[in-house]
């Protein structure tokens, strides 16, 4: 190998801009301060005050909120770096990460592009051409078509000659935008329009491309690393398969279950392609594994530094960004194929804010709350914000990421339930409590990882209504969660008294009475955000005992419980109830009226609400109480906005008839688009709602009549 | 807890620490284990009484109650109350076996609680109770607690829920001076001396109650519930023949949005209890405080009493004729035990001395026995010393009166006597009063009884209170008894003296119950022993609420 003689670029980088936002952002500035690197973050109106921006030593306003008019703002960003005289540009993922248009124009405007060649990402960023460059390169692909001929009749004759299902996806972008599964000739229609509109919608370019479904798919992965001086290895694949709205949740290194001799062929497939394309820096080639035949196929190469890129470097210990930036120098690899170490296993767990009862719709709103785990060596958290930030419509809804490591996947699987349940967000919803149940999950603990695993085991992972011993489980230990928020609520009030004002002895505790315990009666709704339906109302009776514990009543009949608390830190307390004593986080927040308290111990993490609601409009009658739900206000037959975003489309009108499951509108947040079906046959009615018009969470869209 | 955790040093020097109380208590000796166990009785009577009133009218009543989206007055106290806070109730058995029917609570509840750190006299009427309507007794302690807040200058909030005047006994509560008028006098009269006064309308307020919430300065009334009016329904329909539901007379929606009866609109209970606690946040209490400050904690920070007040209950002499040392008692209630004596080796019946609790310095005056010449001046020269000083007085009464006899009447214990009445009489001080055995004849006087308007008097369940005791009082009256039949020629056989003894004797031992005093308000509270250091520490924190005073005695007999 030459790399050893071959002298690095006199001019490194001492000043990069980092052309993106959240955690990749504030991940990539790390390695850069670490590097000595001066960093340089662009923000748009809507990440004023975020992380990113604080993380880095200078930063630059690039535009409002729309990602097109500020991250994707080319001629904004070319400013912003001349602006600060950065050298280099990391575009992270997302946003330009694989436009070769952006590729060249910081190649034109004399700074260095921290990837590919943009050569390689225009071949690998046409679906279709790549497909030509690897078959011709010899690497197995999936039977499809990949033509220019675009017509839908052409396409729909073509999709038969291929076979049902087939999957229909955008030819430019990737994270599942726009992707559609079509299990028979009579859908082909309304999914290729839609992939069209979502792919013109995120990218630009509305060409699609088809391909054979494959049934019981795995997605591996392969990261590629190439240097400017024609090295090209591999740092082991990467399994994905676990995906939910065909995007990945949990990913993990190295894949479960298969042979070095796979491993070692999917390598060099890898590496074949990467080197087919004159690849260098970071690169990953995806391939679908059919587990029915264990053949795998070429989808795509993923031409920039992937979200999950941790799990390799878990595996590895390397850092792969100070190694984008050493061959971004001209430096050559640091280490050749044979000296890349396999060190254990790692996860990694997407944190979302999303709502997972609604079919994981996206949800927005400020993280009250946020305490990630502590990191350590085998513990990382990627994360773009903190506590009092907001999710907002404009951006990805991911919080954060867990990594973690161990020996072997059975550490690493122990380690990773441990760190979720200590995860604590508060605020909007998550998925945590999903990628509890996931990595919980038989299957995924012996490794029987596909595409469709939650399809597969929705059963056991989406609490089930026809289950009434798992409800009444569920129910019992929500109650019991109840009973410590309502001794540590009662333990807050206490202190937050105590703290704010001069202490005086009508505040001290336990609270006197004459001849009596003093006892206060704590309402709860359970929010029972894995069933979605409803919530339990726990009324809970608290008595202060002279002693300073507190007596917990549910009921007059169940018998109480004797809890001691006692602080420990802001949030934190250690819990003695019934001779078991244990540390539990409370967390609390106002809302809508509502109290909003979470509790988390042990492996528990329960969310109920608590009426306060006693607002002071003034207006008599316009008094308006909450009730618990607020859709219950609308006329029955009211359909709501399941999230908030853009109407994109309005499919009927005003009057019409339409069908039970009849789409009726189209509705598009995060870039993705959501459907709002007729739920019951009958006429529409109220439909206000007009294309490009923003509506929020739960406000009402339209009516059915039946 | 007050687990008392005696400093290792201060305890192997007791007896030469300057100020701190030994132990004083033998807890091997048969009083102690004797007290302790009839204590135990008296305290679980006293237990299974306040069960009862604790519930209020019954099941039946509570539960219609509750079926209108009620809360019960306590628990309507507990959500205005900051919470976690505690909360003094005041006479809780008034009425206590006082009308042929039972009347708990007296169909009122009273007390003080904070309200964003405010404190607050509470009134709330029991609608479970005769429907909330005015006993005698009821009035009394309604009256009560306005006295109270207008001495201690308390922010008053009336939870009204009232049928008005009991009717059959019209007569008795009507017309008098301290009747029910005197509560919308006080009304005025507090309000005029910018003491607030805030009425939370949640139920029925008939007739002269409607005056409860028209008097306040603010006044909430929940929709549905709340109603106010001079004529229910059916009058009007007499009177008139205007036939109109209670709602349209004189609910919520009527008198926020066009009588203007009421200032607040609530949505329900909560909402309205919510609004009480907001006007109290607006009340701005700090700029009426008067400039020149007053009686005010000291000091935050202070120790609990080195021994466990919880052997207050062994201490109580049952028997009031067993003699104890009123310093064990001092001993448990005191910061840190420490209590600096005044005058002890002169006039040593009467114990005084200076003492913190929580913080709050106080001028304790306790009896050791029964009053003689020099103790009764020593007491008030120690009374002088405090109100000059502007130091808050606890009495702590264990009495059976003055020293009589020749002896004592030729030192002119008369004299003496009427100068610690004087002094207890004119210090403008704040006054508590417990008694924690005998209170008997002029000794009730001069240690500040009922009469001698303490700021709070409270009772502990063994205590005994009358102008002399049952035997005392059979032997003056059989001998006048005696002396009458003779006049008259009539014979008196020994049992019939035996016989007229014991009733006498009979009718002294109930009267002198403190069933008897609390039923009738004669005292704030029959309170449990162990419960002394918290109730007087409560009392001293509202007492010392009001403006210092300057005291002016009067003229002393020398």
């Amino acid at each position: 190998s030459g790399r050893d003689t071959i002298k690095p670029n006199e001019q490194c980088i001492e000043k990069v801009l980092v052309a993106n936002r959240g955690e990749i952002a504030c991940r990539i500035m790390r390695t850069a301060k670490r590097l000595g690197i001066q960093t340089v973050a662009v923000y748009s109106d809507a990440d004023r005050d975020s992380l990113h921006v604080k993380s880095a030593d200078e930063a630059v306003r690039i535009g409002p909120p729309p990602a097109r008019l500020s991250y994707l703002s080319g001629a904004a960003i070319m400013e912003a770096a001349a602006r600060t005289g950065a050298q280099a540009i990391h575009p992270g993922y997302g946003f330009s990460s694989e436009s070769s248009d952006f590729a060249q124009l910081c190649e034109d405007s004399g700074l260095t592009f921290i990837g590919p060649p943009a050569s390689a990402i225009r071949d690998m960023g046409d679906k279709s051409a790549s497909k030509r460059i690897m078959g011709a390169a010899g690497v197995p692909l999936v039977p499809g078509y990949h033509g220019h001929e675009q017509d839908i009749d052409h396409m729909k004759s073509e999709a038969g000659k291929i076979g049902y299902p087939i999957i229909i996806k955008p030819t430019h972008g990737g994270g599942g935008k726009g992707m559609r599964i079509v299990q028979s000739e009579k859908d082909f229609a309304d999914s290729f329009l839609g992939a069209q509109r979502e792919a013109a919608a995120s990218f630009g370019v509305n060409t699609i491309l088809l391909e054979k479904y494959i049934t019981r798919p795995r997605h591996i992965e392969v990261q590629v690393f190439g240097d400017k001086h024609g090295n090209v290895l591999h740092l082991y694949e990467r399994d994905c398969s676990v995906q939910r709205r065909h995007q990945k949740i949990i990913e993990e290194a190295p894949a479960p279950n298969i042979s070095e001799k796979f491993r070692a062929s999917l390598g060099q497939a890898a590496v074949s392609a990467a080197r087919a394309v004159g690849y260098y820096n970071a690169g990953t080639v995806e391939f679908i594994v059919d587990t029915e035949s264990d053949q795998f196929y070429f989808m795509e190469m993923n031409t920039r530094l992937q979200v999950e890129h941790p799990v390799t470097e878990m595996i590895v210990g390397q850092d792969l960004v100070e190694w984008q930036i050493r061959v971004a120098n001209g430096e050559p690899l640091p280490i050749s194929q044979a000296e890349v170490p396999l060190l254990g296993h790692a996860f990694e767990a997407r944190i979302y804010a999303e709502n997972v009862p609604k079919g994981f719709l996206p949800a927005t709103g400020v993280l009250n709350h946020y305490r990630p785990v502590a990191v350590s060596s085998s513990v990382r958290v990627e994360t773009g914000v903190e506590q009092g930030d907001t999710v907002s419509m404009h951006y990805d809804p991911m919080i954060a990421k867990l990594v973690v490591s161990g020996g072997n996947r059975g550490e690493a699987l122990v380690k990773l339930k441990d760190c979720l349940s200590n995860f604590q967000v508060a605020g909007v919803p998550t998925n945590i409590n999903f990628l509890q149940k996931l990595a919980s999950h038989k299957e995924f603990a012996v490794g029987n990882v596909e595409t469709h695993f939650i399809e597969h085991h929705k059963t056991d992972l989406f609490a089930d209504e026809s289950n009434p011993a798992a409800a009444d489980l569920a129910y019992k230990a929500a109650k019991h969660s109840a009973a410590l928020v309502a001794a540590c609520v009662s333990a807050i009030e206490h202190s937050a008294w105590n703290e704010r004002k001069l202490p005086s002895i009508w505040h001290s505790h336990p609270p006197f009475r004459v001849h009596h315990e003093a006892k206060q009666t704590i309402e709860l709704e359970w929010d029972n955000e894995c069933e979605g339906t409803g919530s339990n109302l726990v009324s809970l009776g608290v008595v202060y005992q002279s002693d300073g514990s507190y007596l917990i009543q549910e009921g007059d009949d169940s018998p109480s419980l004797e809890v001691r608390v006692t602080r420990a830190g802001n949030c934190g307390f250690r819990v003695e109830a019934a001779g078991l004593s244990m540390n539990v986080t409370i967390a609390a927040y106002l809302k809508d009226g509502y109290k909003h308290i979470h509790i988390w111990h042990g492996s528990e993490h329960h969310q109920f609400k608590q009426k306060v609601g006693i607002e002071f409009s003034g207006d008599e009658e316009g008094v308006q109480h909450r009730t618990s739900s607020e859709t219950s206000s609308h006329p029955p037959g009211t359909v709501v906005a399941p999230m908030a975003g853009l109407v994109v489309k309005v499919l009927v009108e005003n009057e019409a008839k339409v069908d039970q499951g009849q789409p009726v509108l189209v509705m598009e947040a995060m870039k993705m688009e959501h459907v709002v079906k007729a739920p019951s046959s009958g006429s529409i009615h109220d439909l206000k709602v007009k294309a490009g018009q923003q509506v929020s969470d739960g406000s009402a869209l339209f009516r059915i009549q039946g | 807890g007050n687990d008392p955790k005696p400093d290792p040093l201060r305890t192997l020097q007791k007896g030469f620490c300057v100020g701190v109380l030994p132990d004083g208590v033998e807890r091997n000796s048969e009083a102690f284990s004797s007290n302790s166990v009839a204590m135990e009785g008296i305290l679980s009577d006293l237990r299974s009484h306040i069960k009862k009133v604790l519930v209020g009218g019954g099941e039946e009543a509570v539960k219609r109650n509750t079926s209108r989206n009620k809360l019960l007055p306590r628990e309507r106290i507990d959500r205005l109350l900051d919470p976690g806070s505690s909360f003094l109730e005041l006479s809780q058995l008034a009425g206590h076996e006082l009308y042929e029917e039972p009347l708990p609570s007296g169909g009122i509840i009273t007390g003080i609680g904070p309200v964003h750190g405010h404190l607050c006299m509470f009134m709330a009427n029991d609608p479970t109770v005769k429907g909330g309507t005015y006993y005698p007794i009821t009035i009394k302690k309604h009256l009560r607690a306005q006295e109270i807040a207008a001495r201690c200058r308390l922010p008053c909030i009336y939870l009204v829920d009232s049928g008005g005047a009991y009717l059959p006994k019209q007569s008795e509560v009507f017309p008098d001076k301290e009747n029910f008028g005197r509560v919308f006098y006080n009304e005025s009269v507090m309000s005029s001396e910018g003491i607030p006064q805030i009425a939370i309308v949640l139920g029925s307020c008939t007739a002269g109650g409607a005056y409860i919430p028209a008097m306040a300065d603010e006044s909430v009334m929940v929709k549905g519930n709340g109603t106010i009016f001079l004529a229910g329904p059916p009058l009007v329909k007499a009177a008139t023949g205007e036939e109109v539901s209670a709602e349209d007379l004189g609910g919520a929606s009527v008198h926020c949005n066009v009588s203007g009866v009421s200032d607040y609109f609530a949505q329900d209970e909560l909402h309205g209890l919510a609004i009480g606690r907001n006007i109290v946040k607006n009340l701005h209490m700090a700029a009426k405080r008067e400039t020149k400050g007053t009686f005010g904690s000291e000091k935050l920070e202070y120790k609990e009493p080195l021994y466990d007040i919880n052997e207050l209950r062994s201490i109580a002499p049952v028997d009031h004729k067993q003699q104890f040392d009123v310093r064990s008692i001092i001993a448990r209630i005191v910061d840190g035990s420490e209590f600096d004596e005044f005058k002890k080796q002169y006039g040593t019946t009467l114990v005084t001395g200076f003492a913190r609790i929580y913080g709050q310095t106080v001028g304790i005056i306790g009896n050791n026995g029964i009053l003689f010449n020099e103790s009764a001046l020593k007491g008030a020269h120690f009374i002088e010393l405090c109100s000059q000083r502007k130091i808050p007085l606890v009495f702590l009464q264990n009495i059976t009166g003055f020293m009589v006899g020749s002896r004592s009447e030729a030192n002119g214990i008369a004299k003496s006597g009427a100068k610690m009445v004087m002094a207890v009489s004119c210090a403008k001080v704040p006054k508590i009063t417990i008694i924690t055995g005998a209170s008997f004849g002029a000794g009730n006087y001069a240690m500040c009884g009922r009469s001698y308007s303490p700021d709070f008097l409270f009772m502990w369940p063994n205590a005994r209170i009358g102008v002399m005791g049952g035997a005392q009082a059979a032997g003056v009256l059989s001998q006048i008894e005696r002396a009458t039949k003779k006049r008259q020629g009539i014979k008196w056989t020994e049992e019939e003296e035996e016989e007229f003894k014991k009733k006498t004797v009979d009718a002294y031992e109930r009267e002198a119950s403190p069933y008897f005093s609390t039923a009738r308000l004669w005292d704030d509270g029959v309170i449990d022993p162990s419960d002394t250091r918290k109730v007087l520490g409560l009392c001293l924190s509202a007492a010392s609420n009001r403006p210092l005073e300057d005291t002016r005695f009067g003229v002393f007999r020398m």
